[in-house]
């Protein structure tokens, strides 16, 4: 790592800590803060707001539950300083059961916003419309990605898919079905984008845009930037998707969810060998790779563990929350002085019951 | 270190993603195999007209010559293997590394391929009962008389494969010779053989585009068998279940193959031991042809004693030995658990392990870096005990006492049955049972395969129909 970017780090380190200490003073405050944090404060015997000074802190926290985001109440979220604003509740992908979800008011627009810096003008052209094809329903994508395509002067058409559904016909061994309930949520794409000259801009899942690109060359229709996102990719499918499937679209993989937000890609560079790296949006979130048997530990750089997150917004705080999922540790790079993830996958240990990327 | 490629109808192809095989006895990465993702494959299936129709333009007679010229260079040439080549005895010792079997037993697998290759006339006559192949070429001809017309019934044969024992792929060889284009998912420990069998044919001057080779992970197997017009799948019953009720495609999973021994032939019953053995033991125990069971009407604790007296000889060598008679597992955790069950299944009375007593040792042996499980002779007190009707990767057999009045009921599904009895009433029985894939009369090793009869379904009917046809002569002309 040269000096200067050595020097980046630490600046971004000291951004950080000055971060957490705003965002831990806002959660604890009686008069700004959730019941959740207050109570949880209130029972610990300690005042974060005191003996939280810099991001190792939030160890002290343990490891937040995720049991803790399924079912009610979820006022128990709704910080006082915010609770006069519209508020929105957002659900974790495709699981069944009672899914995670979590309050927000403004943070996919501030998320999204942040992410529509990191797209290039020409794949995605200011006032060009956009389609959305993929989960929307309860998840925050469907306002996330609308919100989007209008910051950027656009319109967003949108086709829905069920992952919840398509779970299921799985589960039941209805292939069949689940396949034809695919290319019902294609053929409404394709519909669109043939009667829509001004869709130049889409989001999908890997899935779905590879059924796309079965039946049609997406650049002869207009398309010039695809954001790709929703299920796990590998390196494979991001250089299938952009030797055999795109025909020169540009592609911006992403890694998001309900409780982080958005991570960007990094540039794609020869000796990557087409592995997707992600950093998080930071401050505002923090994506560690920790030992998986001990998830204090981090691994070190290029080692494999399991995705920690930690997030730092007004409207919300996770701290320490181990995600289902594990990758390498990425060193911070020039455009991100923080730790990235690369080739974020489902983690293994967790058994091989979870149904994941069927969308 | 090694780097199979996938084969995109023939064009390798190296993948972003790998997954590497080890060495059983090692455990060091032995060979990195390209992964191919669910799109590549569902993207190389909008060219599967153009492949089969390529395939059409070869006679039957010309891809029978090809598959005789193959078998000679998947027995004896040096074969592209990726980026380097593969000499035979390279193909023993890579079989040898990831699968855990003795050279001897993958030379006798090879052999067995290089038969079925070299005999693929013999082989197509026994599959399409003597059909004049030429009415494949031309969709109509006669035969015994009678017009008749055949046609195929899908574009391509999609098989999913296990990694227990290279002489499975011989299963899937005929399909080529009937014009159809394969498209295979090798299992992880074994992506050899059929890599092999793919270059000896392309040799012999086979279309490349013809085999297309894809190691995958589950989904990308499931997509092969639902793209494919016909399919076949090997493995076990949980692996199995979701396609059993799928007429397109064909399941090959346990074979519970069985001895059973007549009234008539009880008390004669020293004089079948060695077939006994060698159906239970032969291939290390690997295959679906192996014997798991010998049912018997009397004497069941005198012949469990005896072959477990037989096969306690059997102890571990090294893979370069030509004694070796015992494979260990690639992964020694598999052999732990399935060690584990076995006790589970003996802790509840009435079902007990001869072998230990026998001289065996412990079941469980490690030598060498290596994990093996020894040959096991359960003996039953009853076709009820949940150790009776078990197959597992190595040899074992449980040993059964049961009235022969009540088979083949009781036998439950079998893949090869070696009935060993003059009795017309239990032979008759037997023929009639619609849970017995082969049927052998008289002392035959249930792995003793004669391969123009087919069993677990017969791969032409499988690949093709017959319509009914009729054509004036001035018109028949094709």
């Amino acid at each position: 790592m040269s000096s200067q970017l050595q020097q980046r780090v630490r600046t971004h380190k000291e951004a950080l800590d000055a971060h957490v200490r705003e965002i831990v003073a806002w959660h604890f405050d009686p008069s700004t803060g959730c019941p959740f944090w207050l109570d949880f404060a209130a029972r610990a015997g300690w005042d974060p707001r005191r003996e939280i000074t810099r991001y190792e802190d939030l160890d002290r926290f343990g490891f937040f539950e995720d049991e803790w985001l399924r079912g009610g109440p979820v006022r128990q979220w709704v910080p006082k300083g915010l609770a006069h604003l519209p508020t929105y509740i957002f659900e974790t992908g495709g699981s069944t059961g009672v899914p995670k979800a979590r309050i927000q008011m403004n943070d996919f627009r501030t998320d999204y916003e942040q992410f529509s810096h990191t797209l290039p003008a020409e794949a995605f052209p200011q006032g060009a419309d956009w389609l959305m094809v993929g989960p929307s329903g309860p998840r925050r994508l469907r306002l996330a990605v609308e919100h989007l395509a209008q910051y950027r002067g656009g319109i967003c058409f949108m086709v829905d898919l069920d992952p919840r559904w398509v779970v299921k016909l799985i589960k039941w061994g209805e292939f069949e079905m689940a396949e034809r309930y695919k290319q019902h949520v294609v053929d409404q794409a394709l519909t669109l984008l043939k009667a829509h000259d001004n869709i130049q801009c889409m989001f999908t899942t890997p899935k779905l845009l590879e059924a796309l690109c079965e039946k049609v060359n997406l650049r002869k229709l207009g398309i010039k930037g695809i954001f790709c996102g929703g299920t796990e990719m590998t390196p494979q499918f991001h250089r299938f998707a952009v030797e055999e499937l795109l025909d020169g679209i540009y592609f911006a993989p992403t890694y998001g969810n309900t409780l982080m937000g958005l991570a960007t890609h990094k540039a794609p560079a020869p000796e990557d060998d087409w592995a997707i790296i992600y950093y998080p949006p930071a401050p505002r979130a923090v994506l560690e790779v920790v030992d998986p048997a001990e998830p204090t530990r981090l691994v070190p750089y290029g080692g494999t563990g399991r995705v920690r997150l930690t997030t730092l917004t007004k409207e919300t705080f996770i701290p320490r929350f181990l995600e289902r999922d594990e990758c390498e540790r990425e060193a911070p790079c020039e455009q991100y002085p923080w730790d990235g993830v690369r080739n974020v996958r489902p983690f293994a240990k967790l058994g091989s019951n979870v149904v994941v990327g069927v969308y | 270190m090694r780097h199979l490629p996938i084969l995109r109808q023939g064009r390798p192809y190296y993948s972003a993603d790998r997954a590497r095989a080890i060495h059983h006895r090692t455990k060091e990465p032995f060979v990195e195999i390209s992964q191919a993702n669910t799109g590549l494959i569902r993207r190389d299936f909008l060219q599967k007209e153009a492949v089969a129709n390529r395939l059409s333009g070869f006679s039957s007679e010309e891809l029978i010559r090809l598959c005789a010229a193959a078998a000679g260079h998947f027995a004896d040439a040096t074969l592209p293997l990726g980026e380097g080549e593969q000499s035979p005895q390279d193909y023993v010792e890579a079989t040898s590394a990831t699968t855990g079997l003795p050279y001897n037993m993958v030379r006798r697998n090879q052999a067995k391929i290089q038969g079925v290759l070299a005999n693929m006339a013999g082989v197509l006559r026994g599959l399409t009962r003597n059909l004049d192949l030429s009415i494949l070429d031309r969709g109509h001809g006669e035969a015994s008389g009678t017009v008749v017309s055949y046609f195929r019934r899908t574009d391509s044969l999609g098989v999913v494969l296990p990694s227990n024992s290279p002489g499975v792929h011989s299963l899937w060889a005929p399909a080529f010779a009937l014009k159809t284009p394969l498209v295979l998912k090798p299992g992880g420990q074994e992506p050899w053989t059929p890599y092999r069998m793919i270059q000896s044919l392309i040799r012999a001057g086979a279309p490349p585009e013809a085999f297309s080779y894809y190691p995958t992970d589950h989904a990308g197997a499931g997509e092969i068998l639902r793209r494919c017009g016909r399919g076949m799948v090997f493995g076990d019953v949980s692996t199995t279940r979701v396609w059993a009720r799928d007429p397109r495609i064909e399941v090959h999973g346990p074979g519970w193959s069985k001895v059973v021994i007549g009234d008539d032939m009880a008390d004669r019953w020293p004089e079948f031991i060695d077939v006994m053995a060698a159906s239970i033991a032969e291939n290390s125990g690997r295959s679906c042809v192996n014997a798991s069971g010998v049912w018997t009407p009397r004497h069941g604790r005198a012949i469990a004693e005896a072959l477990a007296a037989k096969l306690a000889a059997i102890q571990p060598r090294a893979a370069s030995d030509p004694e070796a008679a015992i494979a260990p597992f690639a992964d020694p955790t598999v052999a732990h658990r399935m060690n584990q069950m076995i006790d589970g299944l003996l802790a509840e009375p009435g079902a007990i392990d001869l072998s230990g007593a026998a001289g065996r040792g412990p079941r469980l042996a490690e030598q060498d870096g290596c994990s093996y499980l020894l040959p096991t002779i359960v003996w039953c007190d009853s076709p009820s005990h949940p150790a009776a009707n078990k197959e597992f990767l190595f040899p074992y057999a449980s040993v059964v006492e049961a009235p022969t009045s009540a088979m083949p009921g009781i036998l439950g599904p079998t893949l090869v049955c070696t009935a060993i009895t003059e009795d017309r009433g239990l032979q008759q029985r037997l023929l009639a049972a619609p849970h017995i894939g082969r049927l052998n009369f008289g002392p035959i090793k249930t792995i003793q395969i004669v391969w123009d009869q087919p069993h677990e379904g017969n791969l032409f009917e499988h690949l093709y129909a017959r319509r009914a046809f009729q054509a004036l002569p001035e018109f028949a002309t094709a």
